[in-house]
């Protein structure tokens, strides 16, 4: 965009126009009729004022489409052109017009400027509601894609010779005689990069109106503009704020668009990128100060202070990555070792950890000292987590048996048989016991007499943990069905994800949590099933979310652990690890514990994921850390049960 | 419902499983007929009588010529899969005052959003269906205003509004925001909470820290907005889903009312009167008798039962 007559210093004359408005009413395609479909893109093949043969669409904008086309005038040799379209579907023939006039005072800028890093402009023309500019064809792609499109970060010294033939342009627009020109939309969408490398400034503003000090009327792109220019105000300095913004964006990928005005300084551009050098954070915080008078007096001050960083960091060693809290430093408390991998969660009660191993058996551990208790043996591996009540603590195993057994003796007290094997966890509530088998049911279980009130059949098996609130129980399956089920085993109300929900849920004000393998964290409605929000994870998830504030956490099998806000369903952090995340994370305090099947318990500041410490077993952990006064306690497939200081 | 399930389940053949478990629960039964009414009896009234009410008010105001307000409301219930749900759909839009086209902007906005919603959730009000969406009513909100953005882009480009719009489906409130219209809650006993955020400069430099509530009052450019309906090519609203206040208020209005009308004020005009509609009575005119320097909009929703 470029300032027309916003302050009063820096006006820039409409002169009259170099190029005639030339009006082609035979092609009338396009009536712009209010309420009709967004109009219609040109298709290849159809030539433009005789002259411009379109070949393919290269850009699309909010007013119209950018096409590549090639100038007919020149029929031995190819000459490529960029054709940039102006819509004008507006049915207030006054908004019309308006628009017609700021497009025609881009062309007339355009053709007054020359800079190898402006396009030049070759034609300009009407025709019925569309209107057109012919501009130099750019070999290239546009900064905004570069910085998406790219494996990491883009490197220092790229982005820096950009920056620095940005600023050449900009000076070069600022001291434009008789009056200085303000870009006034500085943006990586905005800047192509050709095929030299070299960088073109695109996008002298079509059709937006320019009134200011009017109420409302925003000038620039929010997230690049600095605050003055939100109330009218454009000046040179306004530039470099957003050329600032441009860079911090190419060297941070953090979308200013995405985060709320003026807020770079809470992104320091170092600490998301470390490898940036402190001399051009500097320079880059200098244009992004909040007071105009603090930046760079102008943009050749700026294009220096850049050349300077430039020429220090030359031959630049970047330092290598400052590594992460090893666990070297961390011992545990007392570590356990069974038979067989611990795949499961464990349990405290009054002073005892119980966890179930793949070797079969319940183990009581001292939670003080992991001093061993008893063992319970059953048929079968154990991979959930077991449920205490009355001095009875109660676990499924693989042997399709759900198991009672005294915490005091270690001796059963009953069991409770499934027609196939159990990983569903125990749930109590209500006087039942609720668990869900491979034998495609939901069970309920009288707690007292050990036989089943009612079992609800499902479509799959059911491995996840029941969940229960506002009298209902609710349990997700193997092919992704979700039920709803009233204390009388009536099904309440039922959803369907699009694989399985091995993911146990969590429920809170009202509202479900639960992951699927569809790669969904997904929140519904707990009295009707209707959903609220869908959050798209890397991949396939059969982590339990943790609810905690307004923060929903959960991990997912592209090795993140995701923090997502409950009420919005925004991204917060992602952390991530070197492998599978299939336990769930936990809050205890201010941190967040999570283990991976790359081997680690990783402890995270739950508000920021920033990484506290790490603990190495020497085996992937599937299950779901217990913290208990500031003890962790984490089982390992290495066989063994670690506890840390939290 | 539930004899529409198992009429259902007999059709399908799943006759069988459905009678074997309940035989089973005649033979093992745990919880006395008794306690299976009064479970019954407790959760019925939860479910089953909620109700959604509403109200609104609109006025020119005392200075302007022009309404380029818009508002919209709608209050029906829809059947679901788990009895009669409560829908609701409350909208203002504020077009960008002073702009030349501010009402065709706030009118797009309000005809294209509730357009977009009411045509996703057609098959839900006017049929029976057993199954629920499988978009959320998030990406509903996002996609409606993606679309209200398109048209406002196509019908009055240059141009801007506001957009508060709240979708009440059962007991959850699901809110897309830009601008600086507001929503608040509020609550029998004199409290108010804005629950949405205003896109406007003098609000961030207040939590930026530039400024304070004092400045921000005469803050010069209090209306400029750096995020609304219609400018801009990422348009990033606020969307979030949080419960219905129970008991309690949903109030969506324009500056013309919060702008000018003390917070205490607010909440007197609607506590005080009899019923919704001499509310939003009296909050008009509250704002009228301060001055009505713009155009005043506003929508009181309660959920009842």
């Amino acid at each position: 965009m470029v300032v027309k007559q916003s302050s009063a210093n820096y006006n820039l004359l409409t002169r009259s126009s170099a190029l005639e408005t030339r009006i082609f009413p035979e092609l009338s395609d396009d009536r712009g009729d209010q309420g009709s479909p967004p109009p219609r893109q040109l298709q290849a093949g159809v030539t433009l004022a005789k002259r411009y043969a379109i070949q393919e669409v290269i850009g699309i904008g909010g007013m119209g489409s950018v096409y590549r086309a090639r100038d007919m005038h020149f029929p031995s040799v190819t000459k490529l052109v960029a054709v940039k379209e102006m819509i004008n579907s507006a049915p207030d023939p006054l908004v019309r017009e308006t628009i017609v006039q700021n497009f025609e005072r881009e062309a007339n800028l355009l053709a007054t400027l020359q800079h190898p890093s402006i396009p030049r402009i070759s034609d300009y023309f009407t025709v019925e509601s569309r209107s057109y500019l012919v501009l130099e064809f750019i070999h290239g792609k546009d900064l905004e894609a570069i910085i998406n499109e790219a494996n990491g970060f883009l490197p220092e010294d790229q982005v820096l010779s950009w920056a620095i033939e940005l600023c050449d342009v900009l000076d070069y627009l600022h001291k434009h005689k008789p009056d200085p020109i303000i870009f006034r939309d500085m943006k990586p969408s905005n800047v192509m990069v050709n095929h030299n490398g070299d960088v073109i400034l695109v996008d002298f503003g079509i059709a937006k109106t320019f009134q200011t000090g009017i109420k409302g009327t925003m000038i620039g792109t929010e997230g690049y503009s600095p605050p003055e220019q939100y109330r009218g105000e454009a000046t040179p300095s306004a530039d470099i704020y957003a050329m600032g913004a441009t860079i911090h964006h190419a060297l941070t990928r953090r979308d200013p668009r995405l985060e709320p005005p003026f807020s770079f300084s809470e992104r320091p551009i170092r600490r998301i990128n470390s490898s940036v050098s402190p001399d051009l954070e500097t320079v880059v915080n200098t244009a992004l100060e909040y007071n105009p008078e603090s930046r760079f007096g102008s943009a050749a001050d700026m294009k220096h202070a850049l050349t300077a960083v430039a020429r220090k960091t030359g031959a630049l060693v970047r330092s290598p990555q400052t590594g992460t809290i090893q666990a070297s430093g961390i011992k545990p408390l007392w570590s356990f070792k069974c038979e067989d991998e611990i795949r499961g969660t464990p349990t405290l009660f009054q002073g005892t950890l119980y966890i179930g191993s793949y070797d079969n058996n319940l183990y009581a551990l001292g939670a003080a000292d992991g001093k061993f208790q008893w063992k319970y043996p059953t048929d079968g591996g154990i991979v959930s987590r077991p449920a205490l009540f009355e001095g009875n603590v109660y676990i499924g195993s693989e042997d399709k048996r759900l198991h009672v057994i005294s915490t005091r003796s270690g001796k059963v007290v009953w069991t409770y048989f499934t027609n196939g094997p159990i990983r569903s966890s125990p749930r109590i509530a209500e006087g039942h016991i609720f668990i869900g088998s491979d034998d495609n049911h939901l069970h309920a279980v009288n707690l007292n007499s050990g036989r089943m009130a009612w079992r609800f059949e499902t479509a799959d098996p059911v491995r996840s943990t029941p969940f229960v609130m506002n009298d209902l129980v609710y349990a997700g399956c193997e092919t992704g069905d979700y039920y709803a089920i009233d204390f009388r085993g009536e099904l309440k109300w039922r959803f369907r994800a699009k694989r399985a929900i091995t993911s146990s849920t969590v429920g809170l004000g009202q509202v479900l949590y639960f992951s699927s393998v569809d790669g969904t964290l997904y929140s519904l409605d707990s009295r009707n099933g209707w959903v609220i929000w869908r959050f798209r994870l890397g991949k396939a998830s059969i982590s339990t979310p943790c609810v905690i504030d307004d923060f929903v956490f959960v991990g997912a099998a592209d090795g993140f652990i995701y923090a997502v806000e409950a009420k919005s369903s925004k991204e917060i952090w992602r952390f991530r690890t070197e492998h599978q995340v299939n336990g769930s994370p936990v809050v205890y305090k201010d941190s967040l514990y999570c283990g991976s099947v790359d081997g680690s318990l990783y402890c995270l500041e739950y508000r920021t994921g920033r990484l506290r410490w790490k603990f190495g077993t020497e085996g992937a952990i599937t299950g779901t850390p217990l913290v208990y006064d500031d003890i962790v306690y984490i089982g390992s497939t290495d066989h063994q049960v670690y506890a840390l200081l939290a | 419902m539930n004899k529409l399930f198992r009429w259902l389940s007999r059709l399908f053949g799943n006759n069988q499983s459905s009678s074997a478990t309940t035989q089973e629960i005649a033979n093992t039964a745990p919880l006395t007929e008794q306690q299976i009414q009064s479970i019954v009896t407790n959760q019925n009234p939860r479910f089953d009588l909620q109700q959604l009410v509403s109200a609104c008010g609109q006025s020119v105001g005392k200075q302007r010529d022009l309404n380029e307000d818009s508002l919209l409301a709608i209050t029906t219930t829809m059947a679901g899969n788990s009895g009669n749900l409560p829908f609701g759909l409350y909208i203002v839009a504020d077009g960008m005052g002073g702009h030349q086209f501010g009402e065709v902007a706030s009118n797009a906005a309000i005809r294209t959003v509730a357009g977009y919603i009411l045509r996703k959730f057609h098959p839900y009000l006017f049929h029976v269906k057993t199954d629920t969406m499988e978009e959320s009513f998030q990406e509903i909100m996002q996609a409606a205003v993606t679309d209200a953005q398109r048209a406002i882009q196509r019908e009055a480009p240059g141009s801007g509004t506001t957009l508060t719009a709240a979708l009440v489906i059962g007991q959850q409130i699901t809110v897309a925001h830009v601008g600086d219209s507001r929503a608040y809650f509020i609550y029998p006993d004199g409290r108010i909470e804005p629950i949405t955020r205003d896109h406007s400069l003098v609000k961030r430099l207040e939590e930026l820290g530039h400024i304070t509530p004092d400045e921000a009052a005469n803050y010069p450019h209090r209306n400029v907005l750096y995020r609304a309906l219609g400018q801009g090519e990422i348009l990033d609203p606020d969307i979030f889903t949080i419960g219905f206040p129970q008991p309690g208020y949903l109030m969506i209005c324009s500056d013309g009312l919060w702008g000018v009308v003390a917070e205490q004020d607010l909440i007197r005009s609607i506590v005080d009167a009899p019923n919704l509609q001499r509310a939003c009575q009296n909050l008009v005119s509250a704002a009228n008798t301060a001055g009505g320097p713009d155009n005043i909009s506003v929508v009181l929703v309660q959920l009842i039962g």
